[in-house]
């Protein structure tokens, strides 16, 4: 045998380096080819064609001072931004005594930088719950008041985004856990419990939120003992929470099922009881796979507080139709609108971007690097 | 006489899939400290046999008592028994959200109600066992295979067993770590631990065990020592079995 060779491991390498610049990106992603260059040159003729008019209406001509008259001679080639100008606060607060409008501004206030900071991970600790519980008890006392010398101001009265605010948080905080329990409930060992989920499940998401907020609001009442009333607010919160539950609960249910069984068994073989096992390994590892559809379901749960308004109150959509009551302002519903439309999107838009980076910091380590 | 009761006893032990009849008639005892390999065709129901002695499958039929306990419906009773049983499986199943030092001291901390920093202690001294403790702060999913079983190795470890079983832990494995971690488990059958592993590592079987059981439909064909077993086997079966297995 002839002596064995050498192995010497060829020096790894960077990879070619990819060519940079601006004309060689265009070249690679705009004009590559007749039929890329030919969709290239339709969507800027599109653009041109509609973003020069689009830019002369918002912008250009239109009025941004509450001026009515002003408003009404710049016609339709311009904007009234003076609708949202004249309006906000009772697009924002809705019917909410004038001069104790301060109390929502700092109720949402607060109420937002809980959630900001509840986003942070570090944070994920037991002071949090107290936290929460604190706010929560702030913002009804700004809110309701007969306290502290604060005037009493009845829930009827609450509107715009304070409303919105707080029936999105509190019934997506609630739904989350409840949901979790159903999701487990209805992979339980006990026919009881698993039957109860699952008829829970179906019936909610076989009916829409409409009929929910109508039960809530009109039938519930019917079924309580003679002169006892719960407030509607607190009937509507738990229809919210019912139904956001529901869907929440077959997204977690998703996430339980994708969790291998062998997880399961490694947790039961150490003597880890259920809860632990769920607490520990089973949850943590099952909610971060779902963390894209969880977020969907609470975007969806944030918008849905706006079919409140068929249950007479009047949350941020509901507020800009008493706004728009006014029928000096009535003709520049399409500026309200607009302005409503970019409340919800800023909302919406900062949860997505939220999930994108927790789902990226939750994943630490869980994949292959 | 209590040194030499058997630390696991099946007695007529059957078991069904549905209509598929897994274990028939199974009787095996194991004494203290006794390694047993068990080996045989896929479905013959090994894994199965060993996956019963700490309850991760129910057996429906007769009589399985592990460490003095019989294993019955009581959860209590089998809490207790996973505590003394250590498991190892084919395909490692650590905790990927948890490092390889919080995949060790989860169970000291929440079963064995150790504080921390004892918890973190008799870690690193596991992963020192299987030469790993480097790797604590890592994620199980930045290790090679042969890392990863090792670290399943030493999470078993960390609740002090008094019986380690093994399931198939070299098959998922490439060629290459296949002996750092059968030197792990001859390091361990060296101390004195009950040991039943499924495998077919002849060589680890040929040098390790006290008995090799060859399993077939369900049924236990042949007991036997370890030299006998691969020399003299006593059945046609398992001559088949051998032949196969060890023609390349």
């Amino acid at each position: 045998m002839s002596a064995a060779a050498v192995f010497a491991p060829i020096q790894s390498r960077p990879p070619p380096m990819a060519v940079e610049g601006v004309w060689p990106w265009l070249r690679r992603n705009l004009f590559d080819g007749w039929r890329n260059t030919l969709a290239t040159i339709v969507v800027l003729a599109l653009l041109a064609y509609c973003l020069p008019p689009l830019f002369e209406w918002a912008v250009w001509n239109a009025v941004a001072r509450p001026d009515n008259a002003a408003c009404r001679a710049v016609g339709p080639i311009g904007a009234c931004w003076g609708v949202v100008a004249e309006k906000y606060r009772l697009i924002l607060f809705g019917r909410y005594p004038y001069s104790e409008q301060w109390r929502p501004l700092v109720a949402c206030l607060l109420m937002i930088a809980l959630i900001v900071a509840s986003c942070y991970r570090p944070f994920w600790r037991r002071w949090l719950i107290g936290a929460w519980i604190a706010v929560l008890a702030a913002f009804f006392v700004l809110m309701y008041g007969d306290v502290f010398g604060l005037s009493v101001v009845e829930t009827e009265r609450w509107g715009g985004f304070p409303l919105t605010l707080m029936l999105s948080t509190l019934s997506i905080v609630m739904a989350f856990p409840l949901s979790i329990l159903v999701a487990l409930g209805r992979r339980s060992h006990m026919p009881f419990i698993r039957t109860i989920c699952v008829v829970y499940v179906e019936l909610i998401r076989g009916v829409p939120l409409i009929s929910v907020l109508f039960m809530a609001s009109f039938m519930f009442p019917l079924f309580m003992p003679h002169g006892m009333t719960i407030d509607v607010l607190i009937r509507i919160l738990v229809g919210f929470t019912l139904f956001t539950a529901a869907y929440l609960a077959e997204v977690v249910r998703g996430g339980l099922q994708a969790l291998p069984k062998g997880q399961i068994e490694a947790a039961q073989s150490l003597g880890l009881t259920y809860w632990q096992t769920t607490r520990k390994i089973v949850l943590p590892q099952a909610l971060r796979l779902v963390v894209p559809a969880i977020m969907n379901t609470f975007i969806g749960a944030f918008k849905d507080t706006s079919l409140v308004t068929i249950v007479s109150m009047y949350d941020l959509t509901g507020a800009l139709q008493l706004a728009l009551g006014d029928s000096n302002w009535r003709k520049f519903f399409l500026e309200g609108q607009l302005f409503v439309a970019a409340v919800y999107f800023v909302c919406c838009f900062a949860m997505s971007r939220y999930s994108r980076w927790i789902e990226r910091h939750l994943n630490v380590g869980t994949r292959r690097q | 006489m209590q040194a030499q009761a058997p630390i696991i006893e099946f007695a007529k032990v059957n078991k069904w899939f549905g209509e598929f009849h897994v274990l028939r008639d199974i009787d095996l005892s194991v004494a203290r400290g006794e390694r047993i390999v068990i080996c045989g065709p896929s479905g013959s129901g090994k894994s199965t046999l060993i996956r019963c002695i700490n309850r991760l499958e129910e057996h429906q039929e007769g009589r399985l008592v592990v460490d003095g306990v019989e294993l019955t419906d009581d959860l209590k009773a089998i809490e207790a028994i996973r505590r003394s049983v250590g498991m190892v499986f084919q395909q490692f199943n650590l905790f990927p959200h948890l490092t390889v030092l919080e995949n060790l001291t989860l169970a000291p901390m929440w079963v064995g109600r150790m504080s921390q920093k004892d918890a973190e202690e008799r870690a690193l001294q596991q992963l020192t066992r299987v030469q790993i403790a480097e790797q604590a702060k890592k994620y199980p999913l930045q290790l090679s295979g042969g890392q990863q079983q090792r670290v399943a190795i030493a999470r078993a470890l960390c609740l002090t067993p008094k019986i380690m079983l093994f399931d198939e832990p070299t098959s998922a494995l490439d060629p290459e770590m296949i002996n750092e971690v059968l030197d792990v488990m001859t390091e361990l059958a060296k101390q004195g631990i009950t040991m039943l592993c499924v495998t077919h590592e002849m060589g680890f079987a040929r040098s390790v065990a006290d008995r090799v059981i060859f399993m077939d439909h369900g049924q236990i064909v042949e007991e036997n020592s370890p030299a006998e077993f691969f020399s003299h086997p006593k059945s046609e079966r398992t001559r088949d079995f051998l032949s196969k297995i060890l023609a390349h």
